[in-house]
């Protein structure tokens, strides 16, 4: 399973994914810049990103909870999604994602 | 407190679940500590990050809250009497001539200690910035994350960002001194006390004060001081004068002043051996999150095993002389005593 993964400087990286993982998982594993403070207990929004592509629909909206952690960072757009609420199967081979901003290792803190 | 210096055995810095237990293993050794933290209680990640949340891989615990460890950390190294100091952050360790360190918060206060334990996990929690450029120079003149004079505000077009209960509060607080207030969130549903929404709502209703849904999207103005903000809405883009901004997205981790401490660091964490978990300072020890060496994994109880061998490296430095007999609370009278049960 491929996951295609755009950085916050827009270099797309193709990487390897595994069923049952988070894509959170697959994306810090592979060195990419993603915060994911909290470990994927959707108790930050530091894993945030975008699903590209027409994948959406198919990844499908976020619940309750993690919109209101999507309060907490100002870059939301309507295909937003935290990367660690996207558990992989094998239907998602091809998944394209652009990691935002306020997911950035050195990004939001004051 | 400046100008007073506390002397002790050991500063710990960070009262997350591993700072705290560090508490224990170094008070079975007769260890004084004050532990200070960037936050204004104990429990550290536990605490700010997943307080509700269940924990499933402490030991002995099948499953637990990051709360529920916080609570009963604090009630198992309450027989040590650890003096807590809550909504500091260390600026400085520096070594002194007799071997001791100097630590220095952000409030000015001075710790003299014979051993020094950075058990900060991800470093200390900072406000989020609102992802904007150029905000920086903004900041601490006409940009805050908290309120700490609300005279600031009198009289000024105050606009707060969030939908949380900071962002509620300071909507009800702030209103009757500013000139104008506008309160802007992404949606139109807000996560604070329904209580709070529905006044914030009467507000608007009565025109007393602006909401826009929208997020931030640009800052105008020179030398520190904010003019206009501009925001995309679904409506297209907007912009309204302002003259003080408060965004109040949370908090998030970063590494801060531990990186000028003069520490061996590796990506951002503190190399440290495998036998004291101490660091390239001798007598300065680190563990938890904030920590790395081979084989490395954060996990909390990853945290209590280094806090056990740190603490008895520990009590060499501090007590050198001493003879020290391992033993266990099982069978140990003395311990027993130190912890109030025998």
């Amino acid at each position: 399973m491929k996951l295609s993964v755009t950085d916050q400087d827009g270099v797309t990286h193709e990487l390897e994914g595994l069923e049952g993982w988070r894509a959170m998982e697959v994306i810090r594993d592979w060195g990419l810049n993603i915060k994911a403070e909290c470990g994927g207990a959707l108790s930050c929004a530091t894993c945030h990103c975008y699903v590209e592509g027409g994948w959406f629909e198919k990844v499908g909206a976020p619940s309750d909870e993690e919109e209101a952690m999507l309060d907490t960072v100002g870059d939301v757009r309507p295909n937003s999604r935290l990367s660690c609420q996207i558990l992989l199967d094998e239907g998602h081979d091809g998944l394209e994602l652009t990691l935002a901003r306020s997911a950035r290792k050195d990004e939001m803190a004051a | 407190m400046s100008g007073s210096e506390i002397v002790t055995d050991v500063v710990v810095i960070g009262a997350g679940p591993v700072g705290l237990f560090a508490v224990f293993e170094l008070g079975l050794l007769d260890l004084k500590c004050h532990l200070i933290d960037i936050l204004d209680r104990p429990g550290g990640q536990c605490a700010e990050l997943y307080p509700e949340k269940p924990i499933y891989d402490i030991p002995g615990f099948p499953v637990i809250t990051g709360q529920g460890l916080t609570d009963n950390l604090m009630a198992q190294i309450a027989p040590f009497g650890p003096q807590f100091h809550f909504s500091r952050m260390v600026n400085s360790i520096d070594k002194q001539a007799d071997g001791s360190f100097k630590v220095v918060t952000d409030a000015d206060e001075v710790f003299l200690a014979k051993v020094v334990v950075i058990a900060a996990g991800g470093g200390s929690f900072q406000p989020k910035r609102p992802p904007v450029d150029d905000i920086a120079r903004f900041e601490n003149k006409s940009v805050f994350y908290a309120v700490r004079r609300m005279e600031d505000f009198r009289d000024q077009d105050v606009v707060i960002i969030g939908g949380g209960d900071s962002a509620l509060d300071w909507t009800l607080n702030l209103q009757p001194l500013a000139r104008s207030l506008t309160l802007v969130h992404r949606r139109d549903a807000f996560r604070g006390a329904p209580d709070s929404v529905n006044k914030m709502k009467a507000m608007v209703a009565d025109g007393k004060i602006s909401l826009v849904i929208g997020q931030i999207a640009k800052l105008e103005g020179e030398g520190g001081q904010i003019e206009r903000i501009h925001f995309s809405t679904v409506a297209g883009d907007i912009d309204m004068p302002a003259t003080r901004l408060l965004p109040f997205f949370g908090l998030t981790m970063k590494l801060g002043p531990v990186a000028d401490w003069g520490l061996d660091l590796n990506d951002n964490l503190i190399a440290v051996d495998t036998e004291k978990f101490q660091t390239s300072v001798p007598g300065v020890f680190a563990i938890g999150d904030i920590n790395t060496y081979p084989g490395k994994l954060k996990l909390i109880l990853s945290g209590f095993h280094e806090a056990a061998l740190m603490a008895q490296a520990a009590k060499k430095i501090v007590a050198p002389d001493e003879r020290v007999v391992f033993q266990y609370t099982t069978s140990s009278t003395k311990l027993q005593k130190k912890l109030g049960v025998a």
